[in-house]
């Protein structure tokens, strides 16, 4: 889920290295993801040429894979369309003996991610995240005051608080299958509900804040809060990293947070896997366990600043990323996160025109 | 020789056989099939035998969204163009007499030509506007997404057309009647556009037309307004995105049509008693016809399917088939669906281009 810049379609980072060699492997991640330095360092380990592309969005990636031959050897799809491409028979299942590193990896997330690929029979965890608050500290605080609540889904679904806002500038992410479940889950609705009918409820929230929402984007918000254009946004816990880093390098005075509300949000994994049709899985499993590698996955998470699903890997991450509860949540707000699981083909068509209908707001 | 005259007529046969029925076919086979969770994602397919295969289609995705109602409105569409061919010329014929033409006679057929096409446009945007929620109220349809989405798309698509015409006319007749050697200039300045990526042009007018833009800069600086504009995602938007692109379909035809013909008509007609305005009226505009017909249709099929202008420049609240069309295959995954909505998109355009053949035809005679 990680959605960074809308580069037209796919940007190619193919890096061609000096090995006399015909062997190569094709990955395709989340754009602006990735240490690129930790691709370099691949080709020379193993000699493999690596060609590295990138999508920004689920839809796209999936749209390839039920395709068939995307000629891709290692993907990784979020958690939810990860399960339903399995269940079309879009992944074969890992060698686990051709990955050395696979100890590496964390109980915690695991059990997690089991619920859409059980016993991590066709993925691993490559990086996971929630969907929360980002804000502009010195600007809400102009517009509510100290008492802000900033940790508290209050602060985007209560039209008083929202009314104000709307001065400042508010961005939406434009992803149902995360507005939706938040929206359920301020109203003390089960959050992964499938019924339609609870489903609909989702409705009256939007529709009351809806008039202060001005736009509906999954990547323009990281510069618009890091340039001061909007002061809240709806978004996923690094890209607003990443706007805060924007922003404290442009020097220009605004400080931008992240918050995991109170009421709990949704955590979501993107997972490693290997089409089907892969031209080269063993070569696939070369790179999953070079990322699995403990040094290598803390790399990435170093540059990224999303949580790693490697345990292995913590004693190298930087400390402060560690510490910080809204990367690595502690005990009491990882309760509180929920997950959610695919929609079928019938409800999915009811979500997609209930987000239809409350952003064309008629 | 009867050989080389068979391969001669196979080549564009084969050509639209390979390009054209081919992929429709497929396209049409899978509006026909269910949705499924597999590689690729509908049922039945080839794998499971033809026969099977053939037994497994169904209509149930043209139920769903409403195609029956679609063409009815459609058919309106057209009944009402045919009317305009009939009664327009009637008006015509008892408004002004056939013999004397005085000055204020040209411009009473002026007047009455706007004023027939303008109620035509408004008649059939009412139509478009006011049909709708009657029909909700008698058919049965399932979601009238689709069906909201096709008629916003024609109503977008026939306004767009009648303001690029109102301004694309002026230019190509103004290049017609330019001096001979300034004329591949000022052809030049229209093809112009096209070396740069129509995708960078439309992302141009963002930056036109956004809140902080340079359009909303001018007018406050000189004062003409006080707040700025919200143009951006905005229909206004979309109209204005679609003529600028799509203006040199317009104006090349028109153009092309103008300077052909014969200028010593005109001094004729203006010898027997016309003036300059009933000369343009009785000469220039008639024989200028094939062209006017040619942009229009060039403007208007390509418009109906447009996607990138309405996804860039409107808001959430433009609704236009393409997105739709976009929305199915990608959040849905329905290609069932997205393949139905496309064929319908298709046979709604065959009218149209049918009537552009014929009319190309005739230019031709």
């Amino acid at each position: 889920m990680k959605n960074v810049k809308l580069l037209s379609g796919i940007a190619a980072v193919a890096l061609v290295a000096g090995m006399a060699t015909a062997e190569e492997v094709r990955v395709y991640n989340w754009s602006d993801y990735i240490d690129e330095d930790l691709l370099t360092q691949f080709e020379e380990e193993t000699g493999i040429d690596l060609i590295y592309d990138v999508f920004d969005s689920n839809e796209v990636l999936e749209t390839k894979m039920l395709s068939g031959g995307s000629g891709y050897d290692v993907v990784v799809p979020s958690s939810t369309f990860l399960q339903r491409q399995i269940s079309a028979g879009a992944f074969q299942p890992l060698d686990v003996a051709q990955l050395p590193n696979h100890g590496n990896l964390w109980g915690v997330i695991q059990e997690r991610t089991d619920q859409y690929d059980p016993d991590g029979a066709y993925s691993v965890n490559y990086m996971w995240g929630t969907t929360g608050i980002g804000y502009n500290i010195g600007k809400v605080t102009e517009v509510l005051g100290e008492d802000a609540p900033f940790d508290n889904w209050d602060l985007v679904f209560d039209p008083a608080n929202m009314e104000k806002l709307a001065e400042c500038g508010v961005y939406f992410l434009d992803a149902p299958s995360e507005m939706i479940p938040a929206a359920l889950n301020y109203i003390g609705e089960d959050p992964d509900s499938h019924d339609p009918e609870v489903i609909a409820k989702a409705e009256d929230v939007f529709a009351a804040v809806r008039p202060y929402i001005q736009k509906f984007h999954s990547s323009e918000y990281i510069n618009a809060l890091a340039n001061g254009d909007i002061c809240v946004a709806v978004g996923w816990s690094g890209d607003v990293f990443l706007a805060q880093l924007r922003a404290a390098e442009a020097e220009n005075g605004h400080e931008i947070d992240y918050s995991i509300p109170t009421q709990g949000a949704q955590m979501w994994f993107d997972q490693m896997a290997i089409p089907t049709d892969a031209p080269n899985p063993e070569a696939a499993h070369t790179f999953i366990n070079f990322i699995l590698d403990a040094q290598n996955a803390a790399a990435a998470t170093n540059y990224v600043w999303y949580a790693s699903g490697n345990e292995a890997a913590q004693e190298f991450i930087d400390p402060e990323i560690l510490g910080y509860p809204a990367v690595y949540p502690d005990e009491a707000t990882l309760a509180n996160l929920y997950t959610t699981r695919p929609y079928d083909a019938r409800v999915q068509r009811v979500v997609t025109r209930l987000w239809t209908t409350i952003k064309s707001g008629q | 020789m009867k050989f080389g005259r068979t391969l001669l007529v196979a080549i564009p046969y084969t050509w639209l056989l390979v390009f054209f029925l081919i992929p429709f076919g497929i396209v049409l086979k899978i509006s026909f099939s269910d949705i499924a969770l597999a590689i690729p994602p509908y049922t039945p397919t080839l794998k499971d035998g033809f026969w099977q295969m053939l037994s497994g289609l169904d209509l149930e995705n043209y139920a769903f969204i409403g195609a029956g109602a679609v063409f009815a409105v459609f058919a309106v569409l057209v009944i009402s163009v045919a009317m305009f061919q009939i009664v327009y010329p009637r008006v015509r014929r008892a408004l002004i007499p056939d013999a004397r033409y005085g000055v204020f006679d040209s411009a009473a057929a002026a007047l009455t030509t706007l004023a027939v096409a303008l109620v035509n446009v408004a008649l059939i945007v009412a139509l478009v506007s006011f049909l709708f929620p009657v029909l909700k109220s008698f058919v049965d349809i399932p979601d009238f997404l689709y069906f909201a989405a096709y008629l916003s798309s024609l109503k977008i698509a026939i306004i767009s057309t009648f303001l690029t015409l109102l301004i694309g006319y002026p230019i190509a007749y103004g290049m017609a009647r330019a001096a001979e050697h300034w004329r591949p200039t000022l052809l030049m300045l229209v093809i112009l556009p096209f070396w740069t990526s129509f995708l960078i042009r439309v992302y141009a007018w963002i930056g036109i037309l956004s809140t902080e833009g340079y359009l909303n800069q001018l007018l406050l600086s000189i004062g003409i307004i006080s707040e700025p504009l919200a143009i951006l995602n905005t229909p206004v938007a979309v109209y204005i995105g679609i003529v600028y692109t799509y203006l040199p379909f317009m104006v090349l035809p028109i153009y092309a049509a103008l300077e052909k013909m014969d200028d010593s008509l005109v001094e004729a007609a203006e010898d027997l008693g016309c003036t300059t305005l009933s000369a343009f009226w009785l000469v220039t505009a008639p024989l200028s016809k094939p062209g006017v017909i040619a942009g229009c249709f060039l403007v208007f099929i390509p418009t109906l399917g447009e996607f990138v202008i309405p996804s860039l420049l409107g808001g959430s609240n433009t609704v236009m088939i393409g997105k739709v069309l976009w929305e199915e295959f990608f959040n849905n995954r329905d290609w069932p669906v997205a393949s139905a909505v496309a064929v319908i998109l298709l046979l709604i355009l065959i009218i149209p281009i049918v009537l552009f053949q014929r009319n190309q035809e005739e230019a031709e005679q």
